[in-house]
């Protein structure tokens, strides 16, 4: 008995809403980072859905893919927020704001 | 032969560059005997390439060497090449012989002078730039020559810099000068567009073919050209530099204002007289400017006070009779005259120069006399140049006036009333010249006890050059003895390959005793002027003032120079002025600034309210970048 399409596009979506508004509501960077990570995840959640579906491989491998950028985003990520960390003694986006005019 | 041509110009040029280099390395006497040693040399190979030239047949004396190729774009082929035949190996040995004379004659005028290193460098530059115009082999490196020259004599008019009398005379000089050069320019530009060639020995190859007579193109460039030739050679409408010319030192009056680059507009027109006698309306228009300048500028110098000023009217005057000549299709008269003015005036300049020297620097007639004495050298010299000048037969100045005026009268392209006005103009160049050799070294001694202390014969350096040029003065004239007095003529022989044969109506038989007459009067009318400068400025001085008081209104239009100044001021120089303020504070201030200063204020305020959009939230530029993604998918969906 397989689980209609729908479902997994419908789980998908919500996923990656939840990542979206994590990213923009919450302040502490770590949190925006897991946020992302679930967007990515939401992603990969339709491409298996779709490949499945599909009966082919290519929306597998580029899960692989994804994974795989995610891990580097993820090690590059934390190392910034290491550094920012020691710099500033704070990881709260609102008071990095040296981007401005 | 034509292998050392270049050496000519080339040895100023480099006396120019060393010591315009090393001015400040090199010691005062090693600058000086740079210079008039590489003007000599370049005389002496001038004088060798002369003969070389007269050991060939007449047809083959026209020697051209090419350097390199100067600009060769399209149908312009240009060459950077000398030109030696007849008539610029005349000019090459009247520019570096008297040059080198007058050369060193500035040794001992500039000697008291802390700019005499200056002085000389831009002497050398003079030289170089003189000898390319006079040798080069087409119209646009003649122009390099005339442009050279005309910088030079800015230079030159300027040297005493902190003067501003002077400063003004020079740049009154360039502007003017600027003003014929652009007739230059376009007459050259007209004839490459219609002959497509610019070298002189093509033109008169194709000059009869591409041209009609009197056709609307060659009378068009030729005026253009000629028009040039009024600014360089100080004729109506562009004189007016010329008397201004005399704040330079003497001897650069001397060199460039008498003797040399004021002769160069003569010297384009003969060079090109083939074009010249196609265009018998433009023949028209240069005989009237000339015989016009001639008589005008005569009567101007008749009641100057300033010694340099008489000689500069007197400049002016004859270099109109050379313009009459090349209109009157004379054109070896205009330069056997340009050649004998050359020595006479020059000797003229240099005697005044001396006299200048003498009297501590006093150019006021009024303030001199009875230097006869005092002066014997240079007295006795500047008697064979005014004799000369005015004409007394034997001396240079009758041969070579006579054979303008005789020309003016017989030509075809003459008319009696040319000859009258030069007739008329001889008496008066009699009468001045006289009037001011009475007035300096005659009469009762009108300067005071400090010039009189000072009073003193000059050196060696300069009296050897005036006895020179007093000798040439004399016999110069001799080579071109005309037909008529038993003579051969030789000048205008051997000039004869340059020129087109312009048709001449005299008749050969009546012609000998109608010259004969005219000669006689053209003497007896300058004896009768000269006796009358001698009635009023010598016997009987008192004469001279009474004759002022009578004749007050023109008098006072002589020395005012007809207001002709004034004149080009208001009509010319204040509506440029005037115009030229407006552009400035309304066009450029208010408009072209007031656009630039707009367009950066409008962006300044619109940054300034933009920029408010960088908040540097990092969440907010999400916000942002979330909302563009969603923008472009709808866009996408909806498309």
């Amino acid at each position: 008995m397989a689980v209609p399409l729908d479902y997994f596009v419908i789980l998908s979506a919500f996923l990656f809403a939840v990542g979206t508004v994590g990213v923009l509501v919450s302040r502490n960077l770590i949190v925006m980072f897991m946020s992302i990570e679930i967007m990515l995840n939401a992603a990969n959640l339709a491409l298996v859905a779709f490949s499945r579906r599909q009966m082919l491989m290519d929306g597998h491998v580029f899960v692989f893919l994804v994974m795989t950028v995610a891990a580097a985003e993820a090690a590059v990520g934390l190392a910034i927020i290491i550094s920012l960390f020691r710099n500033r003694e704070s990881i709260n986006a609102d008071q990095l704001d040296l981007m401005k005019w | 032969m034509s292998d050392y041509l270049f050496i000519v110009p080339l040895l100023p040029f480099l006396g120019f560059l060393i010591n315009g280099l090393l001015k400040d390395r090199l010691s005062k006497n090693t600058v000086i005997g740079l210079a008039v040693g590489s003007v000599g040399l370049s005389f002496v190979v001038s004088l060798f390439l002369f003969f070389r030239l007269i050991g060939l047949d007449a047809e083959q004396r026209t020697i051209q060497q090419v350097l390199f190729s100067w600009i060769p774009v399209g149908g312009l082929q240009l060459d950077f090449a000398y030109l030696l035949d007849p008539l610029s190996a005349v000019m090459i040995l009247v520019v570096s012989g008297v040059g080198f004379l007058i050369h060193v004659y500035s040794i001992g005028y500039m000697a008291h002078d802390p700019g005499i290193k200056r002085f000389f460098i831009y002497l050398n530059l003079f030289m170089f730039s003189m000898l390319t115009l006079v040798l080069a082999n087409n119209l646009i490196l003649l122009f390099i020559g005339w442009e050279g020259v005309g910088l030079c004599s800015y230079l030159l008019i300027g040297f005493w810099f902190d003067k501003k009398s002077a400063a003004d005379a020079g740049k009154k000089a360039f502007i003017v000068n600027r003003v014929g050069d652009f007739g230059f320019l376009i007459g050259s530009f007209i004839l490459f567009w219609s002959a497509g060639s610019l070298q002189f020995t093509d033109l008169m190859h194709k000059a009869p073919e591409v041209f009609a007579v009197g056709g609307g193109l060659v009378t068009a460039a030729t005026m253009c050209l000629f028009f040039g030739a009024t600014g360089k050679s100080a004729q109506i409408p562009l004189y007016i530099w010329l008397p201004d010319a005399m704040e330079g030192p003497t001897p650069v009056s001397a060199l460039i204002h008498a003797a040399t680059m004021v002769t160069a507009g003569v010297y384009m027109l003969v060079r090109l007289n083939f074009l010249f006698v196609l265009a018998p309306t433009t023949m028209l228009v240069v005989a009237i400017v000339g015989c016009a300048t001639a008589f005008f500028a005569a009567t101007i110098g008749l009641a100057q006070n300033d010694i340099k000023r008489v000689l500069a009217y007197s400049t002016v005057s004859q270099l109109g009779y050379m313009m009459m000549a090349c209109g009157v299709a004379a054109f070896s008269a205009g330069i056997f005259h340009l050649m004998t003015h050359a020595f006479f005036k020059a000797l003229l300049f240099l005697g005044s120069g001396s006299v200048i020297h003498a009297m501590s620097g006093e150019q006021d007639m009024r303030k001199m006399g009875g230097l006869r004495s005092h002066l014997p050298v240079t007295y006795k010299t500047f008697l064979m140049g005014t004799l000369a000048i005015a004409g007394i037969p034997l001396f240079s100045g009758f041969f070579s006036k006579d054979e303008i005026l005789w020309q003016a009268f017989s030509s075809g392209y003459g008319h009696p009333i040319f000859w009258l006005m030069g007739l008329i103009t001889a008496a008066m160049t009699a009468f001045y010249m006289f009037r001011l050799l009475y007035l300096t070294f005659y009469g009762g001694e009108r300067y005071d006890q400090h010039v009189a202390s000072h009073l003193h014969e000059s050196p060696k350096v300069m009296t050897m050059p005036l006895v020179i040029l007093a000798v040439l003065s004399v016999i110069g004239g001799w080579i071109g003895i005309p037909h008529a007095l038993g003579g051969g003529a030789w000048f205008e022989k051997f000039l004869e390959p340059v020129m087109v044969h312009a048709p001449k109506m005299e008749a050969a038989e009546a012609g000998a005793g109608v010259e004969y007459g005219l000669m006689a009067l053209t003497i007896a009318l300058v004896l009768f002027a000269i006796y009358m400068a001698y009635v009023l400025y010598n016997k009987n001085i008192a004469k001279a003032g009474s004759l002022r008081e009578s004749l007050a209104g023109v008098h006072k239009t002589l020395i005012n120079k007809y207001w002709v100044d004034e004149f080009y001021g208001a009509v010319i120089v204040r509506p440029v002025v005037n115009g030229s303020i407006f552009l400035w504070k309304i066009f450029d201030v208010l408009i072209i600034d007031g656009i630039a200063n707009g367009l950066a204020i409008i962006t300044q305020d619109m940054s300034l309210t933009i920029r408010r959009m960088q908040t540097g939230q990092l969440r907010s530029y999400l916000a942002i970048f979330l909302l563009g993604v969603i923008a472009i998918i709808a866009f996408l969906v909806v498309r």
